[in-house]
């Protein structure tokens, strides 16, 4: 068992309003798995996300990542979990500007214990996603698509366990978003876990298995049938 | 120690990218640097050119005022208050060898003002009626002719040593030595006297904000007894052999000045005896402070300039709130993310202060040109303990006034910075 949460719960304290976001959450994943956490908006499913990727901590509940009880672990702890074993996908790329693709890509490895061979590691990161003839040029200087497969290389460089995705397609045309989800699906079968956070069911179903959470509750936990599964394909652009 | 550099390269690259307002955040900073740098170098120079003028003067010299004054003010003759008590005898007196044995000579003057004339030329300037030891007393340099003797000066011989600009405006196609020129004083009203040109003094140029080509030399009995008509001495200049003897030697003439005036208690003195070196350690003294006061102005600068980095740092700060998120999200630790930020700073003020001391060291060096250029011996100084405090000061102004904004960068929560728009 790679993550095993047991009865999360999450309040919020906005100036005595106190809002409860998660609500006794379950859940385990193992690893290899490819999970689509689904929700609409104002459910949870994104402070599941940070409480699970370890940028939040839960009011209560526990915790276990890797059979490791997380309760005890500082913010340095929890960061260096973030860098080594955790790798994060945003619906907005978040990548930095005036710089370099490979420099983007080599972030992480500035805040991990890997000293040396930072270049070539972003570059076999760089050229598993498809970008290995963009490695120079600037953060800006590509599309969309290009700009999120950059986000997944740079999510992959320090090799993490699990790959967070939230709203990985949300800001990509179809096109772009056809080959970052078949681009997931590769890693997936490659053998990383992957989690998935979408409100978009074309999307979650590329996943394995969904997960379904309102008011911060699990309403559903189903397995995907191998034949309902969608699977996309790389459109070169 | 190699991610240390490589840190700092990875900022300088970081800084580059945004150059514009690197350079407006840092600009403070140049101009506080280069600003303490120049008032240090000028300081030095006006020191230097003040010194070297009195010491252009001779060295080894007291000098004996009328008048009674402490220690550290300066006496009332300087304030042009005529005091009557210096006489020939006293002068007489001090020359004695058995009394005052390290003095190699002695000079009485008076001062005054005269019209000077020759033919249809005229020109009003000062004159000084002295000895023929003031050659040996001062650093007479003589452009052609000779400095009277003691001698013409005892006989009241009339001879006349003209400085430069008084030569260059009574002979402007140049003149003989022997020409006759004529003396007008406007305390009487006894005429003109004839006197003979001897000598033309080199030029000297401005000396403790005096022209000292502007002036005229005349025997000292003549210009006392016939131009002022007065039968004291204003002051006395006393060469002394050497330095170590210059404080038994300003003893001696106060024991000598005091059995003269029949004094028996120091504390009625009517004279004051000083040595140059007075002068000198009262002149640095006031030049000292007056540096430590613009250096200190142009530090408030530099303190300026450091708000103005901790302003903009702020700024960065809020503008890149996304971007702290995101390297948290990949595993900054907070402790990092200070770093770093206090490290752009601190790159910023010590680059800042690398181009305010090679703007400084420029705009004082342009400066020393343009004072030497006014004809002053000007020395352009820069010392090596500026341009230490400078760098030194800057990279402090970094580290303090970019804690704030790093400290505030580093407790930003990952997921709010990341929702930030």
């Amino acid at each position: 068992m790679l993550i095993d949460l047991k009865d999360i719960v999450k309040d919020y304290d906005n100036g005595g309003i106190i809002t409860h976001v998660l609500k006794g959450v379950n859940l385990s994943i193992d690893e290899g798995e490819f999970v689509a956490i689904m929700g609409p908006s104002g459910s949870g499913k994104s402070t599941l996300m940070h409480t699970i990727g370890f940028l939040d901590r839960p009011t209560s509940g526990e915790y276990f990542f890797d059979g490791q009880n997380t309760k005890d672990f500082d913010d340095d702890d929890l960061a260096h979990i973030r860098n080594e074993r955790i790798g994060f996908v945003f619906q907005s790329f978040n990548l930095l500007p005036r710089t370099t693709v490979i420099d983007n890509v080599m972030l992480p490895l500035l805040y991990s214990n890997i000293k040396t061979g930072h270049r070539h590691k972003a570059k076999v990161a760089l050229e598993a996603v498809g970008l290995g003839d963009r490695i120079d040029f600037m953060s800006n200087q590509i599309s969309g698509g290009q700009k999120q497969r950059v986000a997944i290389a740079r999510a992959l460089v320090c090799n993490p366990k699990v790959l967070f995705a939230d709203e990985p397609t949300g800001n990509l045309d179809s096109k772009s978003g056809s080959t970052v989800m078949s681009i997931l699906e590769q890693l997936n079968k490659e053998g990383r876990t992957v989690i998935l956070v979408t409100h978009d069911m074309n999307v979650a179903l590329h996943a394995h298995r969904i997960v379904t959470i309102k008011d911060g509750e699990i309403i559903s936990d189903k397995k995907v049938d191998a034949k309902d599964r969608i699977h996309s394909k790389i459109i070169s652009d | 120690m190699n991610s240390f550099f490589l840190n700092i390269e990875r900022t300088i690259k970081n800084l580059l990218s945004r150059k514009g307002r690197s350079f407006l955040t840092v600009l403070g900073i140049v101009i506080g640097v280069s600003g303490v740098i120049i008032i240090i170098s000028l300081g030095a120079g006006a020191q230097t050119l003040v010194l070297g003028q009195i010491t252009k003067l001779g060295s080894n010299i007291v000098g004996v005022l009328p008048g009674k004054s402490n220690e550290k003010g300066p006496p009332a003759a300087v304030f042009g208050v005529q005091v009557k008590t210096l006489v020939l005898a006293d002068a007489n007196a001090i020359k004695d060898k058995n009394k005052v044995p390290h003095a190699t000579a002695v000079a009485s003057f008076v001062r005054g003002n005269v019209t000077v004339i020759s033919g249809r030329q005229s020109v009003d300037t000062s004159f000084t009626a002295t000895d023929g030891s003031y050659p040996q007393v001062q650093n007479v340099e003589m452009d052609h002719g000779s400095f009277f003797t003691n001698e013409e000066s005892q006989a009241g011989a009339n001879v006349i040593v003209l400085g430069y600009d008084v030569y260059q405006a009574l002979f402007p196609n140049g003149g003989d030595m022997g020409a006759i020129v004529k003396l007008k004083s406007p305390n009487n009203d006894i005429g003109s006297i004839p006197f003979r040109v001897i000598g033309v003094q080199k030029k000297l140029g401005t000396v403790a904000f005096q022209n000292q080509d502007d002036q005229v030399f005349i025997p000292f009995s003549i210009g006392q007894r016939q131009l002022l008509g007065i039968n004291y001495i204003q002051f006395i200049r006393i060469k002394v052999d050497n330095a170590d003897n210059l404080p038994s030697t300003m003893e001696d003439i106060k024991n000598v000045l005091r059995s003269q005036h029949r004094i028996t208690d120091p504390n009625n003195d009517d004279f004051s005896v000083r040595d140059l070196a007075d002068a000198i350690k009262i002149l640095t003294s006031i030049t000292d402070a007056l540096r430590m006061f613009l250096g200190l102005m142009a530090g408030i600068s530099l303190v300026v300039g450091g708000i103005g980095i901790m302003n903009i740092m702020l700024v960065t700060v809020s503008e890149r709130t996304r971007e702290i998120g995101l390297r948290k999200s990949i595993g900054a630790t907070s402790k990092q993310i200070r770093n770093q930020f206090l490290l752009e700073a601190v790159v910023l003020t010590f680059a800042g202060g690398i181009i305010g001391i090679v703007v400084g060291v420029l705009i004082s060096y342009i400066l020393a040109l343009g004072v030497r250029y006014f004809g002053y011996d000007w020395s352009f100084i820069i010392s090596p303990l500026s341009i230490i405090l400078a760098v030194l000061f800057s990279v402090i102004t970094g580290v303090i006034f970019g804690l704030y904004p790093a400290l505030k960068a580093a407790k930003l929560d990952p997921i709010v910075a990341l929702r930030y728009e």
